[in-house]
């Protein structure tokens, strides 16, 4: 194939420059609630985004990816113009950056995945026809976006219910806080750990059984808890401070258990959204190396993820601790307890997501942790004009992301061939 | 840069609440003392005791109005934003009030007759008993939207409005009282000064009122 390395080498510009733009951007959404909720602070938050991030991106991040680089395409009628498959993966990322660039610029709330989606689908039905659009397996994605929200909702919702059962609607809720809050960090640590294994660790090497990998998540599980106790432990009890607010103490003992979620949401956030910049990425390079051949069956490499990784956590350093300071202590209203159900909520469904595939947005789904707090009548204020924004971005940033890749892909066109 | 996802919290209106109707408790905790001046007949310390209530008055008023400006149509709130609003008018209704009963008495130079006047320091005092009530109750509402509107927090709260209730039923007593002592010897009055007397008497039973109906929204929130 002539210019291989050309596309090669732009395909990983363009995807790391996409992942800088998560990291820059994306992650402070992520962190938002943990940061807002005061259990962490700005510097530790960019600790544990740097950490989880990165490994969210190389664990899990293999599904998504797939999904991205050929899930939405039927590549069966380009067998004898593979290129066509480049320039589109190519305009389809500088489209979705260009796109975010834009948008963060201005300041409208859009979302990576949609923008990633959105420029695929449109170079795929326009560039090469609409049958080359898989619309089925587009559809689900999109039924995604819609799912992924709710059930985060109502997983918050439940989970905030939980902790007013158990522990802030008792006769002594410091005690039962210390009693019951090991047992939810058991529940992240479990759940996170068993998704990830249970879509298999095959491509760092590590091949599990279903009962390993459930054996493996209860022990990750557990030491996770076992660590958080000795934390806890340490809090003492200062009944001056719960003079003004009966449940200042409480909060403290959640504060643990939001910075255990705050970890899940940087790892579910990586699992999900590295494969927006990585995944077409991934498919150039399977493409070029395979001599033109679209490989169906192509293992992902491994050092793609690693780059998208990279990306993210550069993008976080360089600029993302900045958007992550403007939240800063801001959000007051959110306290751990609620911050701890919102986040885990929206973690879990994400990494479920990441688990099977789905490329979803990981703030829609936060929004939606955070709404089913709210109407358990958890959270003072909640402005319903700029969640109804945050929704409805998702509208424009599908077309305007495919036409973007659309007049990308000709451009591409044309000076290559 | 703003990021969307710390713009969907709004401003809690809970402190404000809170922090308005502790103020209404102070403006109207001042007419105590305007009350024992105007018995004492201290001229100058009346002056300063209306001057006083009418500066609270102002205060409450200006949290009032950011209060409301902070309160736009499209937030999601715990409580129903209507109860809210009302809620707020009739705490500042409370500032009002003691703001016309001080205005009136100084303006009209008004002496209270010796028989009815710790009767009468008793009764202000009772009424005051209930806004201080409520505004205990108030205090509550941060502590209710941690409990998500449920459980214990709800029963503590109920006990309070009961006291709130049993309060402003002694205010009630207290007013059949003063009336009859009132009775007793309006005919020895000039009869405008009784008159007015008598709508004091009226005006300090309605700052009870008010406070129990403060309470009274709180129950409405509880139960939705």
């Amino acid at each position: 194939m002539e210019y291989a390395s050309v596309f090669i080498i732009l395909a990983c510009l363009f995807g790391f420059f996409m992942a800088w733009g998560i990291g820059a951007n994306d992650v402070a959404n992520a962190m938002g609630t943990s940061v807002g909720s005061g259990a962490v602070t700005i510097k530790h938050a960019i600790i544990i985004a740097a950490i989880f991030e990165f490994s969210g991106a190389l664990l899990a991040g293999g599904e998504v990816t797939q999904t991205i680089r050929k899930g939405m395409i039927d590549t069966s009628s380009l067998t004898t113009t593979p290129e066509l498959l480049v320039f589109g993966m190519l305009a389809a990322l500088l489209a979705a950056a260009v796109w975010l660039l834009v948008a963060s610029y201005y300041g409208w709330p859009v979302s990576t995945t949609h923008s990633i989606v959105g420029a695929i689908v449109g170079f795929a039905a326009v560039g090469i026809g609409m049958e080359a659009v898989m619309w089925g397996k587009v559809g689900t994605i999109a039924m995604s976006w819609v799912i992924s929200p709710l059930t985060a909702g109502a997983i918050a919702y439940a989970l905030f219910m939980s902790v007013q059962k158990l522990i802030i609607d008792t006769p002594d809720p410091f005690a039962s806080a210390k009693r019951y809050v090991p047992f939810y960090i058991f529940l992240v640590g479990f759940i996170i750990s068993l998704v990830t294994m249970f879509k298999g660790l095959k491509h760092v090497g590590l091949d599990l059984s279903t009962t390993q990998a459930y054996l493996f998540s209860v022990l990750i599980g557990t030491g996770m808890a076992f660590i958080s106790k000795i934390f806890i432990n340490r809090i003492k009890h200062e009944p001056s401070e719960d003079k003004d607010f009966h449940y200042t103490n409480v909060e403290k003992v959640f504060a643990v258990l939001m910075i255990v979620t705050a970890c899940a949401m940087a790892f579910a956030h990586g699992s999900n959204d590295v494969a927006n910049a990585v995944g077409p990425i991934a498919a150039v390079v399977g493409i070029v190396e395979s001599g033109g051949e679209i490989a169906a069956k192509s293992a992902l490499p491994i050092w793609i993820l690693f780059l998208g990784g990279v990306g993210i956590v550069i993008g976080l350093v360089t600029y993302g601790h900045r958007v992550i300071a403007t939240i800063g202590s801001n959000i007051t209203e959110l306290t751990p307890s609620r911050g701890f159900a919102a986040t885990l909520a929206a973690a879990t469904t994400v990494v479920v997501a990441s688990g099977t595939g789905m490329p979803i947005s990981t703030t829609h789904t936060l929004v939606g942790g955070v709404l089913g707090v709210g109407l358990a009548r958890g959270i003072g204020a909640l402005n319903m004009r700029i969640i109804r924004t945050i929704f409805m971005s998702w509208v424009i940033t599908l077309p305007a992301g495919a036409g973007l890749a659309i007049i990308f892909f000709f451009i591409l066109k044309g000076v290559f061939t | 840069m703003s990021n969307y996802v710390y713009r969907m919290f709004g401003s809690s209106p809970v402190r404000p609440l809170q922090n308005h109707m502790e103020q209404v408790h102070l403006c109207a905790a001042e007419l105590v003392n305007f009350f024992e001046a105007v018995i004492a007949q201290d001229q100058p310390r009346i002056v300063a005791a209306q001057e006083s209530v009418v500066a609270l008055e102002h205060e409450a008023d200006k949290l009032k109005k950011s209060l409301r400006l902070s309160l736009p149509k499209g937030m999601f709130l715990p409580v129903s934003r209507r109860d809210l609003l009302d809620m707020l008018t009739m705490q500042d209704n409370i500032a009002n009030k003691s703001k016309d009963i001080a205005g009136l008495m100084l303006g009209r130079q008004m002496v209270l007759p010796e028989n009815v006047a710790p009767l009468f320091l008793t009764y202000v005092k009772r009424s005051i008993d209930a806004i201080a009530q409520a505004d205990t109750a108030i205090n509550e509402l941060d502590e209710l939207v941690e409990t998500g509107f449920r459980g214990r927090e709800v029963k503590v709260v109920e006990k309070m409005i009961k006291t709130l209730n049993q309060i402003e039923s002694d205010t009630d007593e207290i007013q059949i009282q003063i009336r009859s002592e009132m009775f007793k010897i309006e005919k020895d009055l000039p009869p405008i000064d009784a008159m007015f007397i008598y709508r004091i008497i009226e005006w300090v039973g309605e700052l009870a009122d008010l406070a129990q109906r403060v309470g009274s929204r709180l129950q409405l929130m509880l139960a939705k």
